[in-house]
């Protein structure tokens, strides 16, 4: 059995890989200001924080105030359904100020930083390999990585008591002006990232799937004890949810977890030092940056620093990618799951007859817009709707970025109807909001498709 | 603008007017609205340029359906005239029913966005057009008006407005008129401008359809390119008479080349139509019979509104269906039932508005078996 087992895998690494998962639906937006590959330091940041709003459905509990002293590791808030579930400061320093917004829902924990280097806590070093599954959990949600977990169905936090049928890693990153994975980790981070993927084994029976890009040099492509799986194609083939769909689709009364490289390496250094070390390599970029680079920084970060280089002050920050990243302020923070700023220029200009005679290329993948399409390469896009709301009048536009075996207009259709069953048999439970995103980009109608599936994802968990 | 726009606005003197403001500000220019949520950025296209190409798609039958109005109409008295003078003739005839239709049909459109409190949408752009295309040169034009409020109330509004209507709105002011005054919409004597009494001796305002349906029911058993008094080259250019935009073949083929090449029209639709006639017309061909049923396949396609309809009317993304699958079903199903009513059914002389018609109805149908499809997929998964 072993044997046979051996024999397969050699016969794959033969082979240079498996077989090639070919994505052909989809939409590769080549932005303006990619990051130059040089990894700059962006540890300049003084304030870091804490955002609840990062982690969908979380309701945060306090568990330190203003004027409080933290190290790197220290518990600033816990999950209110489950006090074990940690998030914890990135680093050490004093509790600056706790934001609030609407019915005082706390939006930021800031941090001001020590000047005289990080203090971590000690959350104790451990061999994953020899350890039991509760106590690998334990450690992971002390530390406040636990969050980095996120279930399928929902894209929430993960229930430790449920055990996952896989866990699902997206090796790259296909996005508009995502950062390359070699240049977010070097030879130091693949050894936690195995550290990590060595602890994530104890989470499930089931397997743990790494997915690359095919024919590409990936310093993850050397990580043992995952199934390798390549894909190729354009955007989303780098989105999880998509891997997940072709590799092993959750169906109703399944879960599956997803989590990202970048977090990964962090529980693995936890493993072998004991410290919730949260550094990290960004890529900052986009059009209105005069040098857009890579720049090691640490979670939660603020990023006015990154982004003073500007070629022009009217711009949109976002954390994250266009598509589906967060709009923050020039003095903003970045968000948990993001390893990317971009910086757009924003759109709030009229333009005279512009529906019929545009006046400058701008991404799309109407065919109508022949220059824009055909012609130009690279886009300097901005937040313009180059349009207005409208009923649904196209059709078959959805589908064209959208590599799943899904209906995606019937499936808004039935979240606008609120017909759960209808959401149920169309496949809400292998979306998240980033999968539809390219679907939000190219609708004529200009439907706000992400925000629709994210009522009906709240929707259907308030009723399951 | 900024200075007009309070006005406009909630409170303003002119408040009631602010979706009429809106369309025309937005005709304009492009809002500088900028993405909140999600996306930070948007394609270029929009709902406006979507519908402005349908109108450019339809440019070629316009422009040529003028032209052959006058010469028809020169043609019915015995005259020649020059290229211009056709032109004008048929311009002279066609721009008074194509004022009339957009007046009247933008016109209930506004009231209705400003009553509703909604933005008026873009949809009429292309039915405006397409009811003038889909008339006889010489129709009244209260019955157009008629037509056309009908059709955007009944067949658009009452149902919730653009995107919502189930029915084509052009097609649903055509088969008003068919039905509510037959004189003006059927016979040989509609088709031509100008009067029959003018006619000169031997000239036929007779279509294509109605001649070989005739020579049907008169007991011919097989069919001679002779009972048409149209070849099959006139009749695929175009040069013969019917509706303003109708009668070529070819430009109509020109029209679908650009929606398809611009990404507006479905390809899936227009071909499966074309496909659904052909193999339609070549299964009655093996039976056999009568004149209708021994008609070469190919002529199905190139005489009355066929490639019209398939072109300008099925390929409506509202109305057609809406699953990638079933623009197949839908577009071979309105050719095949078009050839089946223009020749089992002695009523209906033209099968494609019915044909289309009716798949309008059952689009949803089909849309609904395809979902159906996929949903089994899903579950078999499961206990695969």
């Amino acid at each position: 059995m072993c044997f046979t087992s051996n024999f397969a895998a050699d016969l794959r690494s033969l082979s240079g890989m498996g077989n090639i998962i070919k994505i052909k639906r989809g939409k590769d937006i080549n932005l303006i200001g990619r990051a130059e590959k040089t990894i700059r330091d962006g540890a300049s940041s003084t304030t870091y924080a804490v955002q609840p709003p990062n982690f969908k459905g979380l309701v945060p509990k306090l568990e330190v105030k203003e004027g409080d002293e933290v190290k790197a590791g220290t518990a600033i808030f816990s999950d209110k359904s489950n006090p074990n579930i940690k998030f914890t400061s990135p680093v050490s320093g004093e509790i600056a100020e706790v934001v609030r917004g609407d019915r005082r829902a706390i939006l930021q924990v800031r941090i001001l930083a020590d000047t005289s280097g990080i203090s971590y806590e000690d959350l104790g070093a451990m061999d994953p390999r020899s350890a039991d599954r509760d106590s690998i959990v334990l450690k992971i949600q002390q530390a406040g990585l636990w969050p980095a977990l996120r279930q399928r169905p929902y894209n929430v936090i993960c229930d430790a008591m449920d055990v996952p049928k896989a866990i699902f890693i997206s090796g790259f990153n296909s996005a508009p002006l995502g950062p390359e994975t070699n240049m977010l980790f070097n030879d130091a981070d693949l050894r936690s990232f195995q550290t990590g993927v060595n602890a994530l084994s104890k989470l499930t029976d089931g397997k743990i799937h790494l997915s690359l890009r095919a024919n590409e040099d990936n310093i993850l492509s050397k990580a043992e004890g995952v199934e390798k799986h390549y894909f190729s194609g354009p955007h989303p083939a780098g989105l999880v949810g998509v891997q997940i769909h072709h590799i092993d689709p959750v169906n109703k009364g399944e879960v599956v977890w997803t989590i990202q490289p970048n977090h990964l390496v962090m529980i693995g250094r936890l493993f072998e030092t004991g410290k919730y070390d949260a550094s990290q390599v960004i890529a900052v970029a986009g059009s209105e940056l005069n040098a857009p680079a890579y720049y090691k920084v640490i979670s939660g970060c603020q990023v006015g620093s990154l982004i003073q280089d500007l070629k022009q002050d009217h711009v949109r920050v976002i954390s994250g990618d266009v598509l589906t990243g967060t709009r923050i302020e020039k003095d903003g923070y970045l968000g948990y799951f993001d390893n990317l700023i971009s910086v757009i220029p924003e759109g709030d200009e009229y333009e005279f007859l512009g529906w019929l005679f545009p006046t400058y290329a701008r991404p799309t993948i109407s065919s109508s817009l022949p220059i824009s399409k055909f012609l130009k390469k690279q886009f300097r896009a901005n937040t313009n709707y180059h349009g207005e709301e409208r009923a649904y009048v196209m059709t078959g536009q959805y589908e064209k970025v959208m590599p799943m075996d899904i209906l995606p207009v019937q499936l808004i259709k039935a979240i606008l109807a609120k017909d759960l069953e209808k959401m149920e048999k169309l496949g809400i439970y292998e979306v998240v909001e980033e999968d539809l995103a390219l679907c939000e980009f190219v609708c004529t109608s200009k439907m706000e498709v992400q925000q629709i599936l994210r009522e009906g994802l709240e929707l259907m968990e308030s009723e399951s | 603008m900024d200075k007009l726009k309070p006005h406009f606005h909630k409170g303003g003197k002119f408040s009631f007017l602010h979706s009429t403001f809106d369309a025309f500000e937005t005709f304009l220019f492009v809002p500088n609205h900028t993405t909140r949520v999600g996306s930070h950025i948007r394609d270029g296209i929009d709902l406006k340029r979507t519908m402005f190409m349908v109108v450019i798609a339809m440019m070629p039958v316009l422009l040529f359906g003028m032209w052959n109005v006058g010469y028809q109409y020169h043609l019915s008295i015995g005259e020649t005239a020059s290229i211009l003078d056709n032109f004008l003739y048929g311009l002279m005839k066609a721009l008074p029913v194509i004022v009339v239709s957009y007046t009247v049909g933008l016109g209930i459109e506004f009231a209705f966005a400003q009553i509703k409190g909604h933005m008026v949408n873009e949809g009429f752009l292309v039915s405006g057009l397409l009811i003038p295309l889909c008339l006889p040169p010489e129709i009244p034009l209260w019955m157009v008006a008629v037509a056309t409020a009908f059709a955007v109330i009944v067949g658009k509004e009452v149902f919730g407005g653009t995107g919502m209507n189930v029915l084509n709105p052009a097609l649903t002011a055509r088969v008003f008129l068919y039905f509510a005054y037959p004189g003006a919409m059927s016979g040989d004597e509609v088709w031509v401008a100008g009067s029959p009494e003018k006619w000169v001796d031997g000239f036929s305002g007779a279509t294509n359809l109605a001649q070989v349906y005739n020579q049907s029911t008169g007991g011919a058993t097989h069919f001679d390119p002779s009972m048409l008094s149209a070849s099959a080259w006139d009749s695929f250019m175009g040069w013969i008479p019917g509706s303003l935009g109708e009668t070529s073949t070819l430009l109509c083929l020109v029209g679908a080349l650009f929606l398809i090449a611009s990404g507006i029209g479905s390809w899936k639709i227009i071909v499966s139509t074309f496909v659904g006639g052909y193999v339609m017309g070549a299964i009655l061909n093996m039976a056999g019979g009568n004149a209708y049923f021994d008609m070469p396949a190919y002529y199905h396609l190139i005489i009355g509104g066929f490639a019209f309809g398939a072109v300008y009317m099925a390929t409506d993304p509202v109305t057609a269906s809406q699953t990638e699958t079933g623009k197949w079903i839908y577009g071979f199903l309105i050719g095949v039932l078009t050839v089946m009513i223009r020749v089992f059914n002695p009523a209906y002389p033209e099968g494609i508005m019915m044909a289309i018609l009716l798949m309008n109805v059952f689009a949803p149908l089909i849309d609904s078996y395809v979902i159906q499809a996929n949903i089994k997929r899903r579950l078999r998964r499961v206990t695969a």
